[in-house]
């Protein structure tokens, strides 16, 4: 016997460790061990990067940035046990899919702000509960958040919202009418709130 | 942000050390245990591997640690399957191999010669000659891999390729 033998007993054939690679997320779901899981929700401004952990949706990511940039980030900032995973991203993709058909008003997946500290969670709290439909000023939200004068840190607060749509940043437009800045391109800013019949 | 000492401990996000190494792990797995046992193995390999991952302190060398998690799994799976494998009847494999088709997930190691001559070697022979000869990685590699100095690596692949030419020769007879 060759030496040269023992080759073909160690074959990838047919795709087997990209089928058993596919299926790890769901065995390390099952065994507690999964800290973010992320997937790709459908959108009319392409595909969305969401990413949960057990507290939920903590990232939501317009496409334009690297993926793996992201994921890198991720992985330092939260936990690197990250694994792509449509089970942990069912709800929150679904939930996307039924907002943007027009089918769905509130989100009722949980947000895990634990991207943001201080001022910025403050704000995005107060932004989270303004309606759909309707808009609110960047003074309005900053003195929800305990900082009247603030407003123009609460802009910036905004612009650095880690899940926006879901937290509805695009909600918040300037005392004067002015819609302001967003953090995905004015244009989607617009499209968002046309999609909820808002007054642009 | 954390800053500092976590620079040190920076490592990729899990699905991309996954991606880069799960073929070279299911090929040492598939090797060491058989293709009936593979998946299981490689479940529990990268389940091992995830487990330990946030708190590893050395990630520059993640292809060896994980398969020196592989060599494990590879060992204990070993012991636990070398008597199963040993009385797989004695059948004639040969007239099987033109009828063996399709099947991409299960291939019946128990029909190949070559496998079953493995399959009998000790555990710690069997995953050093993996190592050497299907992965064609060094001896230096083969001893982190298994926990054990170069010569021992060496020697235990120097002995399983003796004992793999013995079963081979005697089965030709």
């Amino acid at each position: 016997m060759r030496t040269s033998e023992l080759k073909r007993l160690g074959q990838d054939r047919a795709g087997r460790s990209k089928a058993l690679a596919a299926a790890f997320a769901d065995v390390a779901l099952d065994e507690g061990l999964l800290d973010v899981g992320y997937g790709f929700a459908d959108s009319p401004f392409g595909a969305l990067l969401v990413a949960v952990t057990r507290r939920g949706l903590v990232r939501l990511q317009y496409p334009g940035r690297d993926v793996g940039e992201e994921l890198e980030e991720l992985a330092a900032r939260l936990s690197p046990r990250v694994l792509e995973s449509s089970r942990a991203t069912g709800e929150v993709r679904r939930e996307l899919d039924e907002y943007f058909a027009g089918d769905r008003r509130i989100f009722d997946v949980p947000v895990d702000l634990s991207l943001t500290t201080g001022f910025t969670r403050a704000v995005l709290a107060a932004t989270a509960r303004i309606p759909f439909g309707s808009t609110s000023t960047y003074r309005a939200v900053a003195e929800a958040a305990g900082s009247p004068r603030a407003s123009r840190a609460a802009g910036n607060a905004l612009g650095s919202n880690p899940v926006p749509i879901v937290v509805p940043c695009h909600r918040v437009v300037h005392t004067g009418g002015g819609l302001g800045g967003y953090t995905g391109g004015l244009e989607r800013k617009v499209a968002l709130l046309r999609l909820e019949g808002a007054a642009v | 942000m954390k800053h500092g000492s976590a620079t040190s401990r920076t490592r990729p996000p899990f699905q991309a050390f996954l991606e880069e190494h799960r073929s070279i792990v299911y090929r040492f797995l598939r090797a060491s245990v058989g293709g009936e046992r593979a998946d299981d193995a490689f479940q529990e390999t990268f389940l091992a591997a995830l487990r330990a991952y946030p708190s590893l302190e050395d990630g520059r060398n993640l292809r060896g640690w994980v398969l020196t998690i592989a060599t494990r799994k590879a060992i204990d799976a070993g012991r636990a399957g070398r008597r199963r494998a040993l009385t797989v009847p004695d059948v004639a494999a040969v007239g099987d191999a033109n009828g063996q088709v399709g099947g991409e997930s299960e291939v019946f190691d128990a029909d190949d010669p070559v496998w079953r001559a493995v399959a009998s070697l000790p555990p710690r022979q069997r995953a050093a000659i993996v190592h050497r000869y299907v992965l064609d990685r060094s001896y230096a590699e083969i001893a982190g891999a298994m926990a054990s100095t170069e010569a021992a690596a060496r020697a235990n692949v120097h002995q399983g390729l003796r004992k793999l030419k013995e079963v081979v020769r005697h089965e030709d007879e």
